[in-house]
């Protein structure tokens, strides 16, 4: 039995602990903000927060999360938007829209850490997140503004 | 949560709706499924509103305006922009419109979200639908108060009466204006542009804070209680059948429920499934895991014999050979023969994949002879059609509700996957939800196809064309639908080549034939591809041998403002009247000399190792040049600082959404050209994933896409795919002003851009 908690909901699991974690969120708990992309940690799709970081979820075994606090693109932002989802909103990012949770929750963790980034620091961070549609610019531009840089 | 597949299905609806914890969009839900209303099942909250003057569009007496969106959501803005259209003729609140996703039905018309067309083939429907209800809430109000209806006017869901200054809202009214007769087309009034408040200003998606927060539901995200989750392996090779495979070890992995196969399609592979064996299970990770423990063998069949080098070879010796003529001006051949310099070139575009990043997947239930399927598809009467003939009903009793799409591009407009979960529903008598792995995405997709190129022109003293052949190969789309089919059909060569805009007298377009080993199918901006790439690297290959800047010499090229005529080619125009939709000269002109202005073309000064490239192309009805900047490291790295982009759509009802569509379009149109290829050995798919099919990430991007739209009060034409044909010739053309290495093949990464190279 594996005990952690999503979204500050405690939680037990116990079957397959080889299972992906985005597979628990998604078929089990029913969080389908998190997207499969890869299944393979190349496309950035299925980023969450492991205790603050972000993590590729679709390679994340549920063996190696007992007493983890998983945060989602459903918890990141409490009652309302998440600042980086406001900045997502306001300078209109998606397309499609299906990569942006994987976005939003990779920024997030971004500016955790650098609250200011540069060009160059966000397309280090952020280069593991493929958005086919090419929001890539609107995506630089909203951690600007979330980060509350001029644009 | 965990106890969902216990509950009932209304319970389970109940339930999430009531708590929120997990919150499918009410919207996507089946009508006959929502629990909180009693709208008939293939109904819209707009048929039932208190006034419904057509398909599209209803208002309750709330004051609530029903818009449905009958085209797919896909990134394109579509299902916002439309409706945007129907509110700015009803002159309605825009905070009081919902949206509604309309099911597949004949009755809303088209609904194939494709080849860059809901607005231009529905700008004038939605005026119509929204002037319809305006007039009849101004004839309600003028009855109401006794007065003539052309004393009143609409203005933000109410109706005033400017003499007496009474005013009642649009819910107000509705029961009234309901009992009006609805007017003619004829007789409608349209507002004039000076009085628009949302075509062209611009808006977001109707969904853009549901993506956000991550409550939007794509295809991937659909749920219904008791489902099974489905992953199908497919026989490698196309056209392969199953020899053996373990029916019983899936079946240990916990959570695997039933091994069933599918059938392999006969006759040409339309969207009918691809045939395999299906692991059905609890969730997809244990679905994924049995799938592991087939232990399948295959009978190949004939496609085994495809290799993607040899194939190359043969549709290269193809284009040095004559093949059919399908457009033919002057005497190319007499032109040739008196000599002067001539240049000869081969261009190569290898398939290509859509690689949206929502992996094919679809929710269906069979049951009591109909079938109800959730489904991010670009075309939902498709799977209406396609479900029917799978599962042998009617396709009235196949509902498809349509999700939003997590990317698309063309790929799902083939609703092979759809066919799958339903299929596998009625073989199961439970809900099925088939879920691609990316590796099944990208071994089995729908590719564009692979296209030859050979170029040769003829040119004065000055270095002006005085001949010009163009030929091109490529396995045709229609080979997905007719086995026979080996040669370009005019859809295939409306695209960016019977149409070859240059003023040039003799002037001859061939194409040669090549038989399909994959299923070819429709990518955004399809042949427009391969044959700008062509057209326009050949084009400043002269410019270059003449010595001549680019930009001055694509003008000499197109020559003077006119209309071409190609009526005596049957030329089919994107489906769109030659008169209304002319090939226009002097609008290619003028993306090319804005773009030229907007880049800073001859300008700028560029450090070493960078340059600038242009190109222009019409597709879809749309004007677009580009200019791309490039920088190539000694190594051959390329980066890309800057693309400028003109377009000319016509009127543009969202420019802010066409200018996410062009900044978009840089990035395919980099991915493309940089790494975008698929081969195949024996018949098999090489590459599987974004390792070994990589698209542009934000490192690689253009850094900045600065996007220009002309102000045009011509038609509407399209905006989602004309982005992306010149991008790869603009680019390939920077790269030659950069470094003198003329790419004529790509993708980019086999070009050897290295200095050492």
């Amino acid at each position: 039995m594996i005990q952690l908690k999503v979204n500050g909901t405690s939680r037990s699991f116990d079957g397959d602990p080889d299972m992906p974690l985005l597979w628990y969120l998604r078929d089990t708990l029913g969080l389908t903000g998190t997207k499969f992309g890869c299944g393979a940690s190349l496309c950035g799709a299925c980023t969450v927060h492991k205790n603050g970081k972000a993590i590729r979820s679709c390679v994340t075994s549920m063996r190696s999360l007992s007493g983890a606090e998983i945060t989602t693109i459903e918890g990141v932002g409490g009652p309302g938007l998440h600042p980086v989802q406001k900045a997502w909103v306001e300078i209109n990012v998606p397309q499609c829209g299906y990569c942006q949770s994987g976005q939003i929750m990779q920024a997030i963790a971004l500016l955790a850490k650098t609250p200011k980034p540069t060009d160059e620091q966000i397309d280090d961070e952020m280069a593991g997140n493929i958005c086919r549609c090419g929001t890539y610019q609107r995506i630089r531009a909203a951690i600007k503004t979330a980060a509350g840089e001029h644009v | 949560m965990s106890t969902i597949t216990n509950v009932s299905r209304r319970g389970f609806l109940t339930g999430m709706l009531g708590t929120g914890a997990f919150v499918l969009g009410v919207r996507y839900l089946p009508e006959s499924l929502w629990a909180d209303t009693a709208i008939p099942a293939g109904k819209t909250h707009a048929d039932v509103a208190t006034l419904h003057p057509d398909v599209y569009l209803g208002i309750d007496s709330d004051g609530t305006v029903y818009i449905v969106a009958h085209r797919s959501e896909m990134g394109t803005t579509s299902r916002t922009s439309l409706p945007m259209v129907v509110a700015d003729e009803l002159d309605a609140d825009w905070k009081r419109v919902k949206i509604e996703q309309a099911i597949g039905d004949p009755r809303y018309g088209d609904q194939s979200t494709d080849g860059s067309y809901s607005i231009r083939a529905f700008y004038d429907v939605m005026r119509q639908t929204g002037a319809t209800a305006r007039t009849m809430l101004v004839q309600a109000a003028a009855l109401t108060w006794k007065v003539k209806a052309d004393e009143c006017r609409a203005e933000l869901h109410t109706v005033v009466h400017p003499a007496s200054g009474r005013r009642l809202g649009y819910g107000e009214l509705a029961k009234t204006a309901a009992t009006l007769p609805v007017p003619k087309k004829e007789d409608l009034k349209f507002k004039p542009k000076s009085s628009w408040r949302y075509i062209g200003k611009g808006m977001k998606s109707y969904d853009i804070t549901e993506v956000a927060n991550g409550k939007a539901v794509f295809g991937m995200d659909a749920h219904i209680a008791g489902m099974l989750y489905a992953s199908v392996e497919h026989p490698p090779v196309l056209g392969g059948k199953v020899k053996s495979f373990d029916q019983k070890a899936p079946l240990s992995v916990a959570g695997v429920r039933q091994v069933l196969t599918i059938d392999p399609f006969t006759g040409p592979p339309v969207f009918q499934p691809l045939g395999g064996i299906a692991v059905l299970a609890d969730n997809t990770w244990a679905a994924l895991q049995g799938r592991k423990k087939l232990n399948a063998t295959w009978d190949d069949g004939p496609n085994a014999s495809f290799n993607s080098d040899d194939y190359k070879k043969e549709l290269q010796a193809t284009a040095r050979k004559p093949g059919n003529v399908a457009r033919n001006d002057g005497d190319v051949d007499a032109a040739f023969a008196k000599g002067g310099d001539i240049l000869e070139a081969d261009y190569y575009v290898p398939l290509l994949h859509h690689a949206p990043m929502e992996p094919m997947a679809a929710l269906a239930e069979f049951k009591d002879g109909k079938c109800t399927a959730w489904a991010p598809t670009q075309n939902p009467q498709a799977v209406q059609e396609t479900l029917a003939q799978q599962l042998g009903i009617p396709k009235e009793n196949v509902i498809c509700n349509v999700t939003l799409l997590g990317g698309a591009f063309g790929r799902k407009s083939k609703p092979d996957y759809v066919a799958e979960a339903a299929v596998l529903s009625k073989k199961t008598g439970k809900p099925v939800k088939v879920v691609w792995s990316r590796e099944d995405d990208v071994k089995f997709g729908y590719y564009n196809a692979v296209a030859a190129m050979y170029m040769k022109a003829s040119v004065d003293a000055k270095g002006k064309p005085t001949a010009w052949l163009q030929r091109s190969v490529f396995p045709p789309i229609g080979s997905t639908f007719d086995l026979s089919a080996t040669s370009g059909g005019p859809d295939d060569l409306q695209q960016g080549w019977t149409d070859i805009p240059f003023d040039i007298p003799n002037l001859r377009a061939e194409n040669g034939s090549a038989k399909a080993h994959v299923r070819i199918g429709w990518l955004r901006s399809v042949a427009n591809i391969y044959h700008a790439f062509g057209v326009q690297s050949f084009a400043d290959e002269l410019a270059h041998k003449a010595g001549r800047d680019p930009v001055e010499y694509l003008l000499e090229l197109l020559g003077p403002a006119r209309k071409i005529d190609l009526q005596s080619i049957k030329y089919p125009n994107y489906g769109a009247d030659a008169a209304q939709y002319p090939i226009d000269v002097a609008r290619l002109r003028n993306v090319v000399e804005m773009v030229a202005e907007k880049s800073g073309w001859g300008k700028r000064k560029l450090a070493k190792g960078s340059g600038m490239g242009i190109a222009v192309h019409r597709s879809f009805l749309t004007y677009v040049a580009s200019v791309v900047e490039v920088e190539v490291s000694d190594s051959g790295e390329i980066t890309i600082p800057r693309v400028d982009t003109v377009l000319d759509a016509g009127l543009v009802v969202n420019p802010e959404a066409t200018r996410a569509q062009f900044e978009g379009a840089a990035v395919f149109g980099t991915s493309l050209a940089k790494t975008g290829e698929i081969t195949a050995k024996t018949g098999v798919i090489e590459q599987g994933n974004f390792d070994d099919y990589p698209v542009a990430r934000i490192n690689e991007a253009p850094k900045q896409v600065n996007v220009y739209i002309v102000e045009n009060d011509a038609p509407p034409a399209g905006v989602g795919e004309p982005g992306v044909p010149p991008f790869a010739p603009a680019l390939c053309n920077a790269i030659f002003a950069a470094t003198g290495k003329r790419v004529r093949e790509l993708p980019l990464s086999k070009a050897g851009l290295g200095k050492s190279a």
